[in-house]
């Protein structure tokens, strides 16, 4: 008891000249810059508020252009966000827990769509899924289904793009969790399947949903690949940052007001995600 | 679990032990060379320094690490054969294992920690509850059984632990260190109720332990491993009085030597030689406890055979007394009341003579371990 005390005491004895040091002075070299890159960030946002014409926003937002786009934004980011899940999160176990040959090549590929131009990801999903593309030449003969340019194209496009957020959060969980919870799993007669499903998951389940909402809002905001893959066909390919970019050449009235709908939404996921993905170190 | 129970129940010969294995595991230059075997219903504690082998020979036989060499047979059926290429894994093994940190799932209650185990052998959601509340009451938990782990107590969750082990009725029962998180009143709390329990388990139970005091009270069998090899195995008593290493001295608390012995002689390493109250002719380890030292200032003239000058080298407080490290021709611990202490004004670095009665050492034959 006495050690601890003792160990509580001596940090708040040396606090005074730490406190003193961090009130004092702030150097103009570091603070200057600082403030120019916050109003960086902020300003434009600001812009958009205020340049929002107010008096007929309601009217605006219930425009059935806007509805329609928004409506479809949401359901093609969330069946993206949900194709993600169903294969990120396997292959994001996979990556962590089994020890293959390639691991490495493996997981910098699945990072490559982060890096690469989201436009290039859209002419690459066409050279594949396109319908003289490998597989959607096959798909088209096959079953008749064709993929560029539908409502699915919207969703592949955005999957490709959004599946690296989840994976890299899943991944990053599952190396966090303690493999030794699947140890007791299994000497209490769980097989790998059921250890996954029973443990494994309830344990990474906020490392999961983390990168769910981040995958979600990365889809939301999908534009490069879309476009190219899936085109802009209002109702049917044209999402809210497609309806921004074609409204942004007739009318930057109704642009700003598509964009203060992303703005919000962004907003809204970030404070629900709160500190737990953004101030984690 | 009615497995555990036909596992139990399937043991060919009456009296054959249900755990009989050699274990091997070769990692580099470390080596476990480890014959076990464990009757229905015995304790074993397999005690040791760290890195001696221990935990390694916990989760060989738990089926976490293949062996390298040798065998494992449970209940007479083989879980790990190198040799014939046979392994079982951990989720088709008839155990259970209480870890040192417990590891109970945090997103379950510790009803549902318990249920997992008979929900994985077999038993419907409803049943394996039942038996899971069955066993936190005779652990007497049934008003914490809808809490989480994080909201039990250390001695809760280890009770926990060891309920969740127990629910599948292994035929082995793999104890890892299992009362080391456990603060010093706990400890005594729950030695006791886990001595109950161990006591209750039909099957067989290992216990890997550092701490001497939990093998002496909750095993039948001590088994003392050392860089990977059996150094001593026996009982408590024989333990206690006949320790064959330093390790195995330290933790009993004795002063252990090996010397040559002729008669009531025993020459040790330098030409120093101790008389003893055993004669014996050979290889023989001599052992006294560090109350039968004597210290003073000068040369004693009274009766003791035994007195040489010594340096203390360190003082430590050990119970109601000091224990004084000497050095000298032989390394040696006494202990000393603090009075004694005082009146010899005893600091680090001071020359004192120290004395020994041939009749409170004891010495006993240095051969093979048998």
């Amino acid at each position: 008891m006495s050690h601890t005390t003792g160990e509580v005491t001596r940090p708040t004895t040396v606090a005074p000249p730490t406190r003193t040091r961090r009130t004092g002075r702030i150097p103009v070299a570091l603070l200057l810059p600082a403030a120019l890159g916050l109003l960086f960030l902020v300003l434009p946002l600001a812009g958009l508020l205020v340049h929002t014409p107010w008096s007929t926003l309601p009217q605006r937002l219930t425009e059935p252009g806007v509805l329609t786009a928004l409506r479809l934004s949401v359901q093609t980011a969330t069946l993206a966000t949900l194709l993600c899940l169903a294969l990120g999160v396997p292959l994001a176990w996979l990556l962590a827990r089994v020890r293959f040959p390639g691991r490495r090549v493996v997981r910098a590929l699945v990072t490559v769509p982060l890096v690469l131009p989201p436009v290039v990801g859209g002419v690459a999903l066409l050279l594949v899924f396109g319908r003289r593309g490998l597989i959607g030449s096959w798909l088209d003969t096959t079953f008749g289904i064709t993929l560029p340019f539908t409502t699915t194209g919207v969703v592949l496009a955005e999957a490709f793009v959004a599946m690296p957020f989840l994976i890299i959060a899943v991944e990053g969980a599952l190396r966090g969790a303690d493999t030794r919870y699947e140890e007791a799993a299994a000497t209490l007669g769980a097989g790998r399947w059921t250890t996954f499903t029973h443990v494994t998951l309830p344990l990474v389940a906020p490392g999961i949903a983390a990168g769910a909402v981040l995958c979600w809002a990365r889809a939301l905001g999908e534009f490069g690949a879309t476009i190219t893959f899936a085109g802009n066909y209002p109702g049917r390919t044209q999402t809210m940052p497609l309806a921004v970019y074609l409204a942004l050449e007739t009318d930057l009235e109704a642009a700003i007001v598509l964009s203060l709908i992303l703005l919000t939404v962004s907003v809204v996921i970030l404070a629900s995600l709160r500190d737990r993905w953004i101030s984690a170190p | 679990m009615t497995a555990g129970r036909t596992m139990l129940g399937a043991t060919p010969h009456l009296g054959a032990p249900l755990l009989d294995a050699h274990l091997v595991v070769e990692r580099g230059a470390f080596r476990l060379d480890l014959p076990l075997t464990v009757d229905p219903g015995e304790v074993v504690a397999l005690l040791g320094p760290n890195g001696a082998g221990k935990t390694t020979a916990l989760r060989t036989l738990a089926g976490l690490l293949p062996l390298s060499a040798g065998h494992l047979t449970l209940a007479g059926r083989d879980l790990d054969h190198p040799g014939r290429r046979l392994w079982i894994p951990t989720e088709r093994r008839p155990i259970g294992v209480v870890f040192q940190d417990y590891l109970l799932f945090p997103h379950l209650s510790a009803l549902d920690n318990v249920a997992f185990g008979p929900r994985r052998h077999g038993l419907d959601r409803q049943r394996a509850r039942l038996r899971a509340a069955d066993w936190l009451a005779r652990m007497g938990l049934t008003e914490h059984a809808r809490r989480k782990p994080r909201q039990l107590s250390g001695g809760q969750a280890q009770r926990v632990a060891l309920a969740r082990a127990l629910a599948v009725e292994p035929a082995l029962l793999l104890l890892d260190e299992p009362l080391a998180a456990l603060d010093a009143g706990t400890r005594l709390d729950t030695r006791a109720q886990l001595q109950q329990h161990l006591a209750a388990h039909a099957g067989a139970t290992l216990l890997v332990t550092h701490d001497p005091l939990d093998a002496l009270v909750l095993a039948d069998r001590l088994v003392i491993i050392e860089h990977g090899q059996v150094v001593q195995e026996g009982t408590a008593a024989t333990i206690t009085a006949q320790p064959r290493t330093d390790y195995v001295a330290r933790l009993v608390g004795l002063n252990l030597y090996r010397g040559h012995a002729t008669g009531h002689s025993i020459l040790l390493a330098d030409e120093f030689r101790l008389t003893t109250g055993d004669p014996y002719d050979g290889e023989v380890f001599v052992a006294f406890p560090p109350s039968a030292v004597a210290l003073h200032p000068r040369q004693p003239d009274g009766s003791p055979r035994n007195t040489w000058p010594a340096t203390i080298a360190g003082i430590q407080r050990h119970g109601d007394n000091l224990r004084i490290q000497l050095t000298g021709p032989i390394e040696v611990a006494a202990d000393v009341t603090p009075a004694a202490a005082a009146q010899l004004k005893l600091t680090p670095g001071q020359p004192v003579w120290a004395a020994v009665k041939a009749a409170e050492t004891r010495a006993y034959p240095a051969g093979p371990v048998p």
